[in-house]
């Protein structure tokens, strides 16, 4: 039976998120001030080796990242937490948010020491009034104890719009422009917030960071799965028995996050299909339920780990209705810079409803899958290169749920 | 440098190249549509993807730096498929009606679908079904051929500082559209026609009047007089197959009277006028401390522009009418007594470069003549249909002279087209008012060029004369917040609402790229150089009109005639 390992969550419920007090107690802030002892090269160094990898969906190394923006010459940087938290189904930062908000802190005052940066925001999903108070409270009060030293945090509320969470687009909302990604490169650690150097990494990442200078890198980088170490938190919705969110190391498989950690399929019925990641995560059939959740294991079956959303569909569940309401979704979601995401999410969508009305052909679908394909290599940003894959994905494991509808 | 391979060719690039200027050494084209050569990069409309070694996704050639050892392929079957499945987006959702658009056959979409043979398209049509936008005299818009780009939005706030034009809605609802206003005309927009110049697609177009014209030289009542303005000929060969300033003004006279002109004059006559009018209006307030810097109004995007934004510094701006107009007010009074021609019948035609012009010649004010001083403004392109519909040869065209009495010029007329021309033209003739001696080198050539914003300081026998020179609304703006902060140290300044000025003007032949502006203006000066008389003062029938007519510069005629007044836009975005 696989257990749950508390990593990120590793106060969740032993301590008042209100009174830093607590979070103290429990040894917050010492690798906050175990950093400050150490040259701004060995901290990243030490998150580097740690192996830990973007929680944020790229998956891209943490300290690497650091390394960029710390090189990166500049009279001001900056530290960006993005806790807009857009996918449907997913609500695993605000979990850590609202019970632990000082490990979200200390992880930026980290990383602000290790580049070189005086000031943090933490972009909050507007749909979280209430973290907003939260985080508000936790800052005032590290302020009073003085415990982040120069680095100062100021909380950013969301615009709403789910692209806000690519961290370029973020980025121009926190400059107040229309929330649009910027072309890459250059990257935000090199040209970011009002073109200064700029980091933005996750809540969840964030969360992670002072643990590894507690217990050091090597201890973090032999939890789970090598490529991707640690743990991941996740938030399973739809047709399991335990609607709920679990954090598990990194090399638990899909079957367990679902039969293990959910409970199986509600109801007694059979399982036809999860989607991981969020909204513009692939479709996973039962063939595939033995893969590890990590990213590197996802990505060779076509899938994404993603925000972590874990929505899983049994047999009752109608596809490519599915699939057509969320073609929808990313046709509104497009801010509509880039041509194939502007005019693809919406065409994706038109044909999806001539499918899912039985009016389709063959030809429309094998029309959705080059649409699909070229969208997912030539969009502006990760919105319009993710969008199709549920298609894709559908289009591959599921076929003949296509082919019963078609004229 | 960095040593990357396209499409097979190896080539060598500085660092920092992208891989659109690294194709473009390797001799291979990446096809574009957002891209523009002299704006920021946008990399929105994804034409440009290639396919890097190593990479799963496809990356814009436009905005992709290269790096050592990068191996690119432009047309793989991969990229081709993507470029062919985004034209075909983008067309499906475009009116598609080449035929009937005044960009047919200079349309960088059609260029496009042509390149990519794009037949079948899988995706349905669909077009927007927005309306035109017609409401100011110079500029239409059509919203449904907007391939959303931003090239105009780009022109618009960074080159003018006037940010006419924004974005509203999001996704596929996504529009480019006036900011601050509901159409064109109530928005901040000066009519320079900018944005034309950069929209890749008949999105933003002129108003073209051709049918006005024809309707006129069909009309037998009528004497269709016409006058060019000083940036035309330069250009004008650029619409019927030659190079820049390769046509010669006689033959361009002969083909005008081809199109059924019945008289062919010059705006350069009234350009010299200006000079005189304007000289002298700069040294009154000089000597009779009035307001200073004095500002050129030659450029009526820029008197727009004056009127939205800078409505206190309106005193500053000289009274001078632009040629445009001082050669309608004339033409209707002066010319036709000389004539002997009833100016109830002329039909005053000009051809400019400028869009903002057509809007000039429809001001209330502009009817000192008793008539509308101006009928019709044709832009330098409407002529070039006008010309490729008569189907003139002009290799073979008999050259023809201008008529007579307002349409003898000198080189520093011709310069009015450039950008620091007038102020050039000014000091040719103030210099020697003030001096009494003779200019021994005419060429002030600190006023020449592409250069934003040019200064010098000239001495005229002792008076010391602080002069500026702007060009694009962006750089204007500068100019005039120094001008406003009382910072400004200078006499003078010219403005002209065009990047390059008039030869840049919006009714010019499509230009896309700065240097086709360059190019333009060397052209102005090699015809400046080549003439007998390169100051206004001499010009011959000038002396004439002061002889006959106007008796004094700033005389009692002149003020009616070729002086006006500026009023405050009072836009309430303001
Ligand atoms: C459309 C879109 C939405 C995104 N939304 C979020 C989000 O809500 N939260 C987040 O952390 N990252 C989001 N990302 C990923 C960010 O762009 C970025 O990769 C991430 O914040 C980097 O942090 P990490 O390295 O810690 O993962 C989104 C990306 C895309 C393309
Ligand atoms: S892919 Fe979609 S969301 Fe991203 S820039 Fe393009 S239009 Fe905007
Ligand atoms: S804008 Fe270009 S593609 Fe569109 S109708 Fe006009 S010529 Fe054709
Ligand atoms: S005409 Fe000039 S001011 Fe008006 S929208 Fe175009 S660029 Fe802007
Ligand atoms: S109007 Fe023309 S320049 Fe402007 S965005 Fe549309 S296509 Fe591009
Ligand atoms: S030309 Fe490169 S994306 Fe448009």
């Amino acid at each position: 039976m696989a257990e749950e390992m508390r990593v990120v969550l590793r106060n969740y419920g032993k301590i008042d998120p209100l009174k830093i007090d607590d979070y103290i107690n429990a040894g917050g802030y010492k690798s906050l001030e175990k950093a400050r002892s150490m040259s701004q090269m060995d901290v990243i160094n030490e998150v580097k080796k740690s192996g830990l990898r973007g929680r944020g969906g790229a998956g891209f190394n943490c300290g690497q990242k650091w390394t960029f923006a710390y090189q990166a010459q500049a009279d001001q940087k900056y530290v960006i937490c993005n806790a807009d938290e857009g996918e449907p189904g997913t609500y695993k930062d605000r979990i850590i948010m609202e019970n632990d908000p000082h490990s979200v802190l200390e992880g930026m005052a980290i990383c602000g020491y290790a580049i070189g940066a005086t000031k943090g925001y933490i972009y909050c999903r507007g749909e979280y009034p209430y973290v907003v108070d939260i985080l508000n409270t936790a800052i005032a009060q590290a302020k009073e104890k003085g415990v982040l030293g120069n680095f100062d945090v100021e909380v950013r509320m969301g615009a709403g719009a789910y692209v806000c969470g690519e961290e370029t687009a973020l980025i121009e909302s926190i400059e107040g422009h229309r929330g649009e990604p910027r072309y890459k490169p250059p990257f935000p650690p090199v040209i970011g917030l009002w073109g200064k150097p700029t980091i933005v990494n996750n809540v969840e990442t964030f969360a992670n960071i002072a643990v590894i200078l507690e217990k050091g890198a090597d201890w973090y980088a032999g939890l789970g799965a090598p490529s991707y170490p640690g743990t991941k938190v996740l938030t399973l919705t739809g047709d399991v028995v335990n609607k709920t969110f679990v954090e598990v190391p990194t090399n638990t498989t899909i079957r367990q996050v679902i039969y293990e950690f959910g409970g199986g399929i509600a109801g007694g019925k059979a399982f036809k299909a999860v989607q991981i990641g969020g909204t513009s995560g692939g479709f996973i059939p039962a063939s595939l339920l033995d893969t590890q959740i990590d990213f590197d294991s996802m990505a060779a079956i076509g899938a994404t780990l993603g925000s972590g959303a874990v929505l899983v569909m049994d047999e009752t569940r109608d596809i490519v209705d599915v699939v057509e309401r969320i073609a929808k979704f990313f046709e509104h979601e497009s801010c509509g810079k880039c041509a194939p995401c502007r005019e693809g999410t919406m065409r994706m969508h038109k044909l999806m409803s001539k499918v899912n009305q039985g009016k389709g052909t063959a030809q429309d679908v094998a029309l959705m899958d080059k649409l699909g394909r070229v969208m997912s290599v030539a969009c502006l940003c990760g919105l319009g290169q993710a969008a199709p894959s549920p298609v894709l994905t559908t289009i591959k494991h599921f076929k003949a749920d296509y082919d019963a509808k078609l004229q | 440098m960095a040593n990357v391979t396209i499409d097979g060719i190896k080539v060598s690039v500085p660092d920092g190249s992208t891989i659109l200027q690294a194709a473009q050494v390797a001799g291979v084209r990446v096809p574009t549509l957002c891209y523009h050569p002299d704006q920021a990069v946008k990399a929105n409309c994804r034409v440009c993807v290639c396919e890097v070694e190593g990479q799963r996704l496809l990356q814009a050639a436009c905005s992709q730096p290269v790096y050592d050892g990068m191996v690119v392929k432009t047309h793989s079957p991969k990229v081709v498929e993507a470029r062919k499945t985004i034209l075909e987006l983008i067309l499906a959702h475009h009116p598609q009606d080449c035929l009937s658009c005044i960009r047919n056959q200079n349309c960088e979409l059609q260029a496009l679908a042509e390149e990519y043979a794009i037949r079948e398209n899988p995706f349905e049509k669909m077009v927007r079904g927005l309306p035109k936008d017609t409401s100011t005299p110079s500029i239409v818009r059509d919203p449904d051929k907007c391939v959303l780009c931003r090239r105009c939005v780009y022109a618009c706030s960074v080159f003018q500082s006037v940010n006419a034009l924004g974005l509203e809605n999001r996704g596929n609802h996504a529009m480019v559209v006036p900011s601050l206003g509901k159409d064109l005309l109530d928005s901040p927009c000066v009519m320079c026609g900018q944005c034309i110049h950069a929209c890749p697609v008949g999105a933003i177009t002129e108003n073209e009047q051709i049918d006005e014209f024809l309707a006129a030289v069909a009309d037998p009542d009528k004497v269709v007089v016409t006058q060019i303005a000083p940036a035309i000929r330069v250009a004008i060969g650029e619409e019927v197959g030659m190079k820049t300033g390769e046509m010669p003004m006689e033959v361009f006279v002969a083909g005008l009277r081809q199109l059924g002109f019945d008289y062919v004059l010059h705006t350069n006559f009234t350009a010299d006028l200006t000079i005189l009018e304007e000289g002298n209006e700069l040294l009154k307030r000089l000597k009779e401390g009035g307001k200073l810097p004095m500002f050129t109004s030659c450029s009526p995007g820029w008197i727009n522009f004056c009127e939205t934004f800078y409505p206190d510094l309106l005193d500053n701006l000289s009274t001078c009418k632009s040629p445009q107009q001082m050669f309608g007010a004339l033409v209707k009074t002066y010319w036709a007594e000389k004539m002997g021609i009833d100016p109830a019948k002329i039909y005053s035609v000009s051809i400019m470069p400028c869009t903002a012009k057509k809007f000039e010649a429809s001001r209330p004010e502009m009817k000192d003549s008793g008539f509308r001083d101006v009928d019709l403004v044709l832009t330098t392109r409407e002529v070039g249909r006008l010309f490729r519909m008569a189907g003139i040869d002009f290799s073979k065209l008999a050259p023809s002279k201008f008529d007579s009495w307002m349409g003898a010029y000198t080189g520093a007329a011709v310069i009015f087209g450039a950008t620091g021309g007038v102020m050039e033209a000014a000091l040719r003739t103030v210099y020697e008012v003030v001096t009494g001696k003779t200019l021994e080198d005419l060429n002030f050539t600190f006023a020449r060029g592409m250069e934003g914003i040019k200064e010098a300081e000239i001495d005229l026998d002792g008076t010391k004369v602080k002069v500026a020179i702007g060009h694009g609304l962006a750089n204007a703006r500068k100019l005039m917040d120094q001008v406003r902060a009382g910072q400004s140290p200078y006499h003078f300044i010219e403005i002209m609402a065009c990047p390059g000025g008039c030869i840049g003007g919006g009714g010019q032949p499509l230009t896309k790229a700065n240097v086709k502006r360059a190019e333009r203006i060397d052209a102005i000066y090699v015809e400046d150089e080549g003439l007998p008389l390169r100051k206004s003062h001499e010009n011959p029938e000038v002396k004439v009109l002061y002889e006959e007519f106007l008796h004094e510069p700033l005389g009692h005629k002149s003020h009616e005639l070729l002086h006006t007044h500026y009023t405050p836009k009072n836009k309430k975005f303001l």
